[in-house]
């Protein structure tokens, strides 16, 4: 049970990874999240509005079950399995971020400078992060998959444009990283 | 219910995407400035592990629960989609520290503002649908 409270090391973890994708093929579908957000769109009633969103929701079904279970699996985990929330950073990582603003860097998953609810409440936490939504949102459909049905299932299938992708994956975050954040914050 | 072992599967992931901490915003900024391997093993010991399961599918080493070949389809084609929808997730990516698979997992955690994150990601994906036939492939 002590190994289960422990963060996992990326040996445990990437290897884990690999056998969800394994178990989504096994069971006949493509190992990917994105998608269901248009699945989403979807059941919103977007088919009114473009026909890219008329499809059959039966054949989705599967992928809203699976989002459901991946909610479920961090809730069981967030109340069970982690004795705390801190992070083992860099300390180099912690400097640079308390010099941005950020403090206590690592002491919990998420930073409370980004999501707070009071954070949340301003308008330009509220524009962060919708904004960062809208940009993940758009980016993957128009790319076709995010780091789970790109990085991960693309990559391992020797796809290019799952390469081109993910290098583009790389090359917004790094603008966002060094460049952007530094301004905003 | 067919589609139960599907939850199953979802429950497992998103435990293991909290455990290994790929939840965190601080490990996506970690990794953008390439101060930690962790995200990197993450990523690559999955993928080479995938390498090994996809070749084992294509060979028909492993067959699908039903006893059929599993047949991995190719990624749809195009240069400036995925570079520039890349480029444009990749910007969400690193400002929101997460991906659509984490955003899930961190609604289960508790953290009311990721559904802002969330609800975005689905008005992204909404417009991306009105402009699709109208964006270079």
């Amino acid at each position: 049970m002590e190994f289960i409270t422990q963060p996992w090391p990326w040996y445990v973890g990437g290897p884990l990874i690999a056998f969800v994708l394994f178990l989504t093929f096994y069971f006949g579908k493509v190992f990917g999240v994105s998608r269901s957000l248009e699945t989403f769109c979807t059941i919103g009633g977007a088919a009114r509005f473009s026909d890219y969103f008329k499809v059959d929701l039966k054949e989705r079904k599967w992928s809203l079950f699976f989002v459901v279970g991946i909610i479920i699996g961090g809730f069981i985990s967030s109340e069970f399995l982690m004795k705390t929330q801190a992070i083992d950073l860099n300390p180099t990582t912690v400097k640079e971020l308390a010099d941005l603003g950020f403090a206590n860097a690592g002491n919990s998953y998420l930073p409370e400078e980004i999501f707070s609810l009071e954070n949340l409440l301003s308008i330009k936490g509220f524009l962060i992060l919708i904004g960062a939504g809208i940009l993940i949102g758009f980016g993957t459909r128009y790319a076709g998959g995010c780091t789970s049905g790109h990085a991960i299932t693309g990559l391992s299938n020797l796809q290019l444009p799952s390469l081109v992708a993910t290098i583009g994956f790389f090359i917004g975050g790094l603008i966002m990283t060094w460049f952007i954040i530094p301004l905003i914050f | 219910m067919k589609n139960i072992k599907f939850l199953i599967v979802g429950v497992l992931f998103g435990i293991i995407l909290s455990k290994t901490e790929v939840v965190s915003w601080y490990r996506i900024y970690e990794m953008f400035k390439f101060q930690s391997f962790h995200m990197f093993g993450v990523i690559g010991s999955a993928v080479v592990l995938g390498i090994v399961c996809m070749q084992l599918f294509k060979k028909g080493v492993i067959k699908d629960y039903l006893g059929n070949k599993i047949v991995v389809k190719d990624k749809d084609k195009g240069f400036i989609r995925t570079l520039v929808g890349g480029t444009i997730f990749g910007l969400g990516w690193a400002l929101s520290g997460a991906c659509p698979g984490p955003m899930f997992v961190l609604a289960g955690h508790g953290a009311f503002a990721i559904l802002i994150v969330l609800f975005g990601a689905i008005i992204g994906a909404f417009i991306y649908g009105l402009l699709s036939k109208k964006l270079p492939d």
